[in-house]
């Protein structure tokens, strides 16, 4: 990984859980949702019960990696009359209060409207950790590269069971902070179980020298959050709190996040490979 | 040139494009600054399978001939190229020829695109192809390439374009289609490409994404331009059979652009031909409701590539209107985007009311009923053929501009008529063209 000068964030989030014996846990918010404030209450009860990093979504009027409960919520928002600027905010009101990690995932075109450095600088200003793009690969983030390099922020890109050992090289060697490895060929959303292909991901991405790989997509229980933990530094959890917010407000995300976080700790019976 | 775009290179001359050598079979994936492959990771290795594909096939004698016979006897290609002598009196006086691909079987240019496409799905091995639609003849063209090769064929349309074009679902339904109404997003064409995509995630390994238009991510840009070159190697090959000389101008119009590149190619490289795509304009462009993507656009990225793009300052996708559902998008191909800076190709717009008496016209005086799509590039010829004749009087009568008819206009029949309010009140027709008006 192109870590070894740079400080990295969520590198340093994912060690402090490795210390303590665990994988790290990762949770998703879509900022603006159901307002700017509840976003930034809801990513605080997050980092306070459990959660090492937090990844706030930009809504997005074209989100093709989203499921409906993501879209559902990122449509309100933006229907709310969300600002992509707001996203600055977020990540100021749970890094001022919290020590999670906080990065923003975001489609591209926000970015490139605003300007890469732009956008960057002010990330990096709001106290957040780097940019999760589920649509942006390395071949065409020449931008992305020096702004990241420029304001010291984690670059995670996306590797998934169709990448290619040559892909899987490139984005491993293109990524700080860790590598989000797509658990299954599909878009957000909770599934009654993680496919293998989550594990093969992770080899892979293990094999090709990420030293951090965090999985997500369609994990929403602590015993999906159990078995991922087995093997991969960290377990990114979405759709599952959209939901809980959704229908429970903050409490019920504070109350989820307690309940994974159970699964991160190896058991009798499980092992982890190195973590 | 009331209504010229601004901010853009406008010397439609040759030795601005020329210089670098020609324009024409540009591979991709970049179109200068446009194009490329702003997709998840999780579709690249399908992406990078269908280049592999399409790469080989272009140069095995099999598949062209394959090409060559579904154009022939199935499409009922080479589609003629016809003089609109009473229509030519309404634009200047100058001659306008009609490329007329309303012949096409399925009545437009789509079916060159879904039967390359689809024999590439059958070469990769895929049993399943998907679409997005607005009208439906996209989806009508791929629901027939399906039937005609055996694949599965699911399309993905608008939930309000569903019910508006009720003729159209059971058209791919009666073809043996499934078609998905789109309750995402804004629910338009769009969303429907967004919903597209996220079927091909999840199922690409048995699943090709037909995409319909010459924009996307690449290879789709340089692919759907290639199965619709036939366009303009015709028509160019025509009017120098049929009057020996090429044609002043090309006029077509542009949604996502796949007719318009089509026709375009022939002529990249032929600097005495001027090049216009024409844009829906909609109400007016200054309304702010209109699909002029690349006059009133940024760049931007959507659906995979970097392209002009109707955004807002947050960069989020702004709806667009146009009463042509076939132009209703607020993309555009890459490659027009790059045709555009350097000067090439014009991309002016059209409103909704030019390009319905355009569409009167050609009915009156040809007695051919273009689609309200092609009915934008007819409306552009006027102006044309008004700017050439102005320019030089003497000759208006010899210069020729051959516009791209990428379609037949049955499909828009009901929206014509309440247009021109040619409807009883009562009549069910009535009631299903005034809910579209509304959209």
């Amino acid at each position: 990984m192109n870590s070894a000068e740079m400080t990295s964030k969520s590198a340093a989030a994912i060690d402090r859980a490795r210390a303590q014996g665990r994988s790290a846990l990762i949770g998703y918010l879509p900022a603006g949702y159901p307002s700017v404030e509840d976003t930034i209450a809801a990513g605080i009860a997050l980092a306070e019960n459990g959660a090492d990093l937090i990844e706030i979504g930009i809504p997005y009027s074209d989100p093709v990696m989203d499921g409906q409960v993501i879209q559902a919520a990122t449509t309100e928002a933006l229907a709310k009359g969300f600002h992509v600027k707001q996203v600055f905010d977020v990540v100021a009101g749970i890094t001022s209060k919290t020590d999670a990690a906080v990065l923003v995932m975001t489609y591209w075109n926000p970015v490139v409207r605003m300007g890469v450095d732009e956008f960057s600088r002010r990330l990096a200003e709001a106290g957040g950790a780097g940019l999760i793009t589920p649509d942006l690969i390395p071949d065409e983030a020449a931008e992305w590269m020096a702004a990241s390099d420029k304001y010291g922020l984690d670059r995670v890109f996306l590797v998934a069971p169709s990448s290619t050992a040559e892909r899987m090289q490139r984005t491993v060697d293109a990524s700080r902070g860790f590598v989000y490895a797509v658990s299954i060929m599909g878009v957000t959303g909770a599934r009654t179980s993680v496919s293998t292909a989550a594990k093969d991901v992770v080899a892979a991405a293990h094999d090709a020298g990420a030293e951090r790989v965090c999985v997500g997509l369609g994990v929403s229980t602590a015993d999906q959050v159990r078995e991922i933990a087995a093997y991969a530094e960290g377990v990114i959890v979405g759709t599952a709190l959209v939901a809980a917010l959704r229908d429970g407000g903050v409490d019920a995300v504070e109350a989820l996040t307690k309940d994974l976080s159970t699964g991160l700790a190896p058991e009798a019976g499980h092992t982890t490979d190195g973590a | 040139m009331a209504d010229a775009p601004s901010g853009h290179a406008e010397n439609n001359t040759a030795e601005a494009f020329l210089q670098g050598g020609s324009l024409r079979h540009a591979p991709g994936p970049y179109f200068g600054g446009y194009g490329g492959r702003w997709m998840p990771e999780s579709l690249i290795a399908a992406l990078d399978e269908l280049e592999e594909t399409f790469n080989k096939a272009k140069d095995d004698p099999d598949f062209r001939a394959q090409i060559a016979d579904l154009n022939k006897n199935y499409s009922g290609r080479p589609s003629l190229l016809t003089e609109a002598k009473r229509f030519s009196q309404h634009a200047g006086g100058v001659r306008v020829f009609l490329k007329r691909e309303d012949l096409n079987h399925t009545g437009s240019h789509k079916i060159n695109n879904v039967l390359g496409q689809a024999l590439l799905a059958k070469r990769m091995g895929k049993t399943r192809i998907i679409a997005e639609t607005g009208a439906g003849q996209h989806g009508v063209a791929s629901a027939t390439a399906a039937a005609l090769l055996g694949l599965d064929c699911v399309v993905y349309m608008g939930a309000e374009d569903c019910r508006r074009q009720a003729l159209n679902v059971a058209r791919m339904e009666l073809l043996g289609a499934k078609v998905i109404p789109v309750t995402s997003g804004s629910q338009t064409l769009k969303d429907a490409i967004n919903d597209a995509l996220r079927d091909w995630v999840a199922n690409v390994a048995n699943t090709h994404y037909l995409l319909g238009t010459a924009a996307g991510a690449h290879p789709f840009p340089a692919m759907v331009r290639y199965f619709h070159e036939v366009i303009g190697e015709e028509a160019r090959a025509q009017i120098l059979e049929q009057e020996g000389r090429l044609p002043d101008a090309v006029c077509a119009c542009i949604g996502g652009g796949s007719n318009a590149i089509g026709i375009f190619h022939g002529f990249l490289d032929d600097p005495s031909v001027k090049i216009y795509g024409f844009e829906a304009g909609g109400d007016g462009v200054e309304t702010g409701r209109h699909a002029a993507t690349i006059s009133l656009g940024k760049p931007g990225v959507l659906h995979g590539a970097r392209s002009y793009l109707m955004q807002d300052d947050d960069g989020q996708t702004i709806e667009s209107h146009s009463i042509s559902a076939g132009l209703d998008y607020p993309g555009v191909g890459p490659e027009h985007s790059y045709l555009s800076d350097i000067g090439r190709v014009s991309y002016e717009p059209i409103t909704d009311t030019e390009a319905m008496e355009a569409f009167r016209l050609l009915c009156r005086t040809e007695g051919i009923i273009p689609a309200i799509e092609s009915a934008h590039a007819l409306a552009g010829a006027i102006k044309v053929g008004q700017r050439l004749a102005a320019e030089d009087p003497a000759n208006a009568a010899e210069k020729i501009i051959i516009v791209n008819l990428s379609g037949r206009g049955d499909k828009d029949v009901a929206t014509a008529a309440e247009w021109f309010d040619l409807l009883d009140k009562d009549s069910a027709e009535s009631e299903i063209g005034k809910e579209g008006e509304q959209l």
